[in-house]
C-alpha cells in the first residue's frame, strides 16, 4: 500500500510525468460537463413544459434517446462511430474536434447529464406551486419576468436535492472516460493493478479518492440546501 | 472411452515408476481461451492451440494427467496461489513483477513485438521517427512499458487504450500514427483481415529485455521446486528431440521460440 502511493501518488493526483491524469482528468471532466449541463438544461426544461409541441417534442425525443442508452454505448458513438465516417473526418473542424479523445469525451458526458438535469428541472418547473405564478401574474408580471422572477428560482431550489444525486452520479459515470483514452482515476487504478497485481489495494485506493471527492460535494450541496431551502425546512416546535 | 484409459493407464504408470511422479499424478494448468492460435476453443468445447499442446506433451513426459482449469487472465496470478491450479499456462510473459510473486519454467516461446503503420509511411521504431507522432499501446502490456521507457521521453505521444481492439480501431481511422503490439496478434487479428488493408509491419521485431521481458513461460507457485525441475527437464527434452519445432509446425510458419 505505501508502496503504492509512494511511486503512483503523482499520477492519481494529477500527472503521469507527460500528461494530466487521475483526480486532475476526472475533476475537469466533472465540471466542464456538469457546467454545460446545468446551462443548457435551464432552457431545455423550459421548453420541454412548454404548452407547443414544436418545442417539448424534440427536448422530449432528446432526452428520451440520452436517458434511453448507456452513457458507455453514447460514449463509444461519439469517440469511436462518428470518427470511422468519412463526412467527419474530410470536414477540417470535424476532424480536429472528434481527432481528441477529450472533446468526444466532453461532448458525449455533457450531453448526457444535460438529459437527465433538463427533466430534474422541468419536473420541478411543473410542480411550482399555482400560488407563486398566481402572485406573480396579479403583479402584472409578462411571461419571461414570470420565468426569470418567480418559476426558474424557485424551481431551481426544490431540484437541488434531486441534482445533488445526478452530480455525484455523474462523478461515478467519468470512470468510463477511459475508453476514450482519457487517462482518469480508474485508469490509474487500472495501470497499478497490471504493474503490482495489487487489485485490493489499486482499486481501493481509487474508491478512496472517490469518496473524498463525494464527501466534499454532499458537503458542498448540504450547505447549498440550507441556504437556499431554508423556507421549505420543516418549523421548529 | 480412450482418453479415460490413457488417463488411468498413465497414472498406473506414474505410479508404477518415475520419482517426482510420486507427487505430481496430475497436474492442473489454468488457461484463458481466448488467445488464438495459442490457446482457444473449437466449436464443439475442446481447447486447442499451441500451449494446449505444449502443455498435454509435458504432461505426457511427466507421466501425469493433464486437467486444464479455465480462469481470466486477470486473476491467473491470485488463483494459482489458491491452489486452484499448478501452473499457468495461457502465453503468460515472464517479467520482473511477476517473478515477485510466482516462479516461472524455462521459455516455451518468445513471440516478437513490433510496430504496424500504414504502408509507405516510412515510420521506424524509433524514438527520432516517431517524434511528435501519435503510437497506440494497450494498457498493462509489456509493449506499453517498452514505448513509455524508451520512446515517451523522446517526444512520441504514447497513447495507452483500455484493449486492443480499441487500438487497432483507431489506427485504421487515422487517430493513430502507429501502433506497437504482440506481431503475432497483429498480424492474425489486423493485417490479415479487410480493415488492415494499406497497414504493414514498420521496422523489425524490437528486444528489450528489460521492458518486453524473455518470452512467456508456465507460471509456478514459488514452493514447488520440485514441479518447475520437472517441467524445465520436459520442455528441454522436447526442444532437443524435435518435439517442439513438430508441434511448432502445426501453428507458425516461423521460429516462435525466439532469441
Amino acid at each position: 500500500m505505501i508502496d503504492i502511493i509512494q511511486q503512483y501518488w503523482k499520477a492519481f493526483l494529477w500527472t503521469d510525468g507527460y500528461h494530466l491524469s487521475g483526480l486532475a482528468v476526472t475533476m475537469w471532466l466533472l465540471v466542464v460537463s456538469i457546467a454545460f449541463g446545468f446551462f443548457a438544461s435551464i432552457p431545455l426544461a423550459i421548453a420541454r413544459v412548454s404548452r407547443s409541441k414544436w418545442l417539448s417534442r424534440p427536448v422530449w425525443l432528446f432526452s428520451y434517446v440520452f436517458r434511453g442508452t448507456p452513457l458507455y454505448i453514447q460514449l463509444l458513438f461519439f469517440y469511436t462511430g462518428m470518427y470511422s465516417l468519412d463526412i467527419v473526418r474530410d470536414v477540417d473542424i470535424l476532424n480536429h474536434f472528434f481527432r481528441e479523445g477529450y472533446n468526444c469525451t466532453i461532448l458525449a458526458f455533457g450531453l448526457n447529464t444535460c438529459a437527465y438535469t433538463t427533466e430534474i428541472f422541468a419536473g420541478a418547473i411543473k410542480a411550482t406551486p399555482y400560488g407563486e405564478i398566481e402572485a406573480g401574474r396579479a403583479y402584472g408580471m409578462n411571461k419571461f419576468t414570470l420565468y426569470r422572477r418567480v418559476i426558474i428560482p424557485s424551481a431551481l431550489r426544490r431540484a437541488l436535492p434531486a441534482y445533488s444525486n445526478e452530480v455525484i452520479l455523474m462523478l461515478h459515470a467519468t470512470t468510463v472516460a477511459f475508453t476514450a483514452t482519457v487517462p482518469d482515476i480508474l485508469k490509474v487504478a487500472r495501470d497499478v493493478n497490471a504493474a503490482t497485481y495489487d487489485s485490493f489495494n489499486a482499486f481501493g485506493l481509487a474508491a478512496l479518492i472517490y469518496l473524498c471527492i463525494t464527501f466534499i460535494l454532499v458537503a458542498l450541496f448540504r450547505k447549498a440546501e440550507s441556504k437556499w431551502l431554508a423556507h421549505l425546512r420543516p418549523m421548529k416546535a | 472411452m480412450r482418453k479415460v484409459i490413457t488417463a488411468v493407464s498413465l497414472a498406473l504408470m506414474a505410479t508404477s515408476f518415475g520419482a517426482f511422479a510420486k507427487d505430481w499424478k496430475e497436474v492442473r494448468f489454468g488457461v484463458d481461451a481466448s488467445y488464438a492460435p495459442f490457446e482457444s476453443k473449437a466449436p464443439n468445447g475442446q481447447l486447442i492451440g499451441f500451449d494446449i499442446d505444449l502443455g498435454t506433451e509435458i504432461c505426457a513426459r511427466l507421466k501425469a494427467k493433464c486437467v486444464w482449469v479455465e480462469n481470466d487472465f486477470d486473476g491467473m496470478i491470485p488463483a494459482l496461489k489458491a491452489k486452484k491450479f499448478d501452473g499457468v499456462l495461457s502465453s503468460m510473459s515472464i517479467n520482473e513483477a511477476r517473478l515477485k510473486e510466482i516462479n516461472f519454467s524455462a521459455k516455451l516461446f518468445n513471440t516478437p513485438t513490433r510496430m504496424v503503420a500504414k504502408a509507405g509511411s516510412g515510420l521506424q521504431p524509433t524514438a527520432a521517427s516517431l517524434k511528435g507522432k501519435r503510437v497506440g499501446v494497450e494498457q498493462g502490456t509489456i509493449q506499453e512499458a517498452y514505448a513509455k521507457a524508451h520512446w515517451a521521453p523522446g517526444g512520441v505521444e504514447v497513447v495507452p487504450y483500455q484493449n486492443q481492439s480499441l487500438v487497432l480501431a483507431d489506427l485504421a481511422s487515422g487517430r493513430l500514427d502507429a501502433s506497437l503490439q504482440d506481431a503475432i496478434q497483429a498480424d492474425e487479428g489486423f493485417l490479415k483481415k479487410p480493415e488492415g488493408k494499406g497497414f504493414a509491419f514498420a521496422g523489425g521485431d524490437l528486444n528489450d529485455p528489460k521492458t518486453l521481458g524473455t518470452g512467456a513461460g508456465i507460471g509456478l507457485r514459488k514452493e514447488d521446486t520440485d514441479l518447475k525441475a520437472a517441467i524445465d527437464k520436459a520442455i528441454a527434452g522436447m526442444l532437443k528431440d524435435g518435439t517442439y519445432k513438430k508441434i511448432e509446425k502445426k501453428y507458425f510458419k516461423f521460429d516462435v521460440y525466439g532469441k
